[in-house]
């Protein structure tokens, strides 16, 4: 049976198919704002991030897919210095928002990472009994240079855990760049070269710490093979984000928030355009979904069961997923729709118009 | 003894009883009232320890204005009230 978990506006929804069609099964933490999903397939666990709107970030965790949930510690920064050079730093010490959750290596049970606004990336190796900030990261000189995209405050949205070597993580930052280490996280390289910021000044543009990559996705079987929906267009790596490849901006737009990449097909990803970063809305009111098949050198796009008339969702960049099977998809917006594909998104099929908006999803 | 109160609104997150605790600083009279239950402390609280931005604290029928330092008296016979500013939607 497959499940999909929707964290959305007002609550954690479950969708489940039982051979008899997709239907919510469980709506957990009804009203309450669920910013990011993770489900551990290390040990089925699944945790969930809260960002109440009064008493701040939560984390909940579940051991027996949603039957019971515990409370566990949220990320949190220490004191912020009194003197010293971080004294100054105007980047608010406190998490506002847990934008995104990964799972360690097979080999790091109860390993977690979480990335935050701002832009603290956090560890917790204790399947979330305890975190602790990560500071190599976040002492590094460029942080303060970080900038905020949508939000106040720079936040990272994208982490990714090398399937060869789990000590190798990959994260993209809005506006930051994308950063990796390879020994854990003890120390941290930009590795941005190639992208391009025309929001930038002249003479700035290719300046990799201030990059505002919107989501970052990784291929599972070629993990080389890195995709980037940027602010600016759409980025491809084929040595590890060691150089990015800009491609040329498919029909109708090359600006969105969603990436979903082939997790065996390395030359295959897919996007959801908007029509603008001034105008994010859906190309003449026509939700489509555009897909490559050849590394970023053609796409195809493709609209059947979407809205094409004064439609105008807004698929967030975790809004669009594909599943271990590489032609099962799921996307959902900011208005509230949820879709399915079950043909590597050439037809979708509507599961809900009447949604909270939707934040994050996940196959399980 | 001073009365610390906290609302439902909090309360449906992490119980926690009115509680009596010695008079002093404010900040000493809402850590020793979060005692009895430490995990509303980061309901109450941000990551620098500061009341929360949409949460309200008033000694008696008076709203704190100050969140970091807390160093206001309290009093015997005071109560201090712990609720929700009114946000979202």
């Amino acid at each position: 049976m497959q499940t999909l978990l929707v964290a959305t506006r007002k609550g954690l929804f479950v969708w489940q198919d039982a051979g008899t069609g997709w239907a919510i099964t469980a709506h957990h933490f009804p009203g309450e704002p669920v910013t990011a999903v993770l489900a551990d397939a290390r040990d089925g666990g699944w945790t969930a991030a809260l960002r109440l709107g009064h008493f701040g970030v939560k984390l909940h965790r579940s051991t027996d897919r949603g039957a019971h949930w515990q409370e566990i510690a949220a990320p949190a920064f220490p004191p912020k210095p009194a003197d010293g050079p971080d004294a100054d730093d105007p980047t608010p010490w406190s998490v506002d928002l847990v934008w995104s959750l990964a799972a360690g290596g097979p080999d790091e049970p109860g390993t977690l990472w979480a990335g935050c606004l701002p832009a603290g990336l956090f560890k917790s190796g204790d399947a979330g009994a305890s975190w602790s900030l990560n500071t190599a990261l976040w002492n590094q000189p460029g942080r303060r240079a970080w900038f905020g995209g949508g939000y106040d405050h720079a936040g990272i949205h994208s982490i990714v855990v090398d399937p060869r070597d789990a000590r190798h993580l990959t994260l993209a930052v809005s506006c930051g760049g994308v950063w990796q280490t390879h020994d854990g996280g003890a120390t941290w390289t930009l590795t941005a070269d190639g992208m391009t910021a025309d929001y930038l000044p002249e003479g700035s543009t290719d300046d990799g710490n201030t990059q505002d990559p919107h989501a970052l996705v990784q291929c599972a079987a070629h993990p080389d093979v890195l995709w980037v929906q940027h602010h600016c267009g759409i980025y491809r790596s084929t040595d590890g984000g060691l150089r990015w490849n800009a491609i040329a901006a498919p029909a109708p737009s090359g600006f969105g928030f969603a990436v979903a990449c082939d997790p065996h097909d390395p030359q295959r990803a897919w996007f959801v355009p908007a029509q603008a970063d001034v105008c994010r809305i859906p190309v003449d009111g026509r939700l489509v979904v555009n897909r490559t098949d050849d590394g970023g050198a053609s796409f195809r796009t493709f609209s059947s069961g979407l809205p094409q008339t004064h439609a105008y969702h807004l698929v967030y960049r975790h809004g669009l997923v594909v599943s271990g099977d590489g032609r099962t998809l799921a996307m959902a917006s900011t208005t509230g729709g949820l879709w399915l594909s079950t043909d590597a998104g050439e037809h979708w099929q509507l599961l809900s118009n009447d949604l909270p908006p939707v934040a994050a999803l996940r196959f399980t | 003894m001073v009365t610390v109160e906290f609302a439902p609104a909090l309360r449906r997150h992490v119980d926690c009883a009115p509680q009596l605790v010695a008079s002093g600083a404010l900040r000493e009279v809402l850590e020793a009232a979060l005692c009895a239950a430490p995990a509303l402390a980061t309901y109450v609280f941000d990551d620098q320890r500061a009341v929360r931005r949409h949460v309200a604290v008033f000694v008696n029928r008076q709203l704190v204005p100050d969140r970091a330092t807390l160093s206001q008296p309290v009093a015997d016979g005071d109560r201090v009230f712990v609720v929700q500013a009114l946000s979202g939607g």
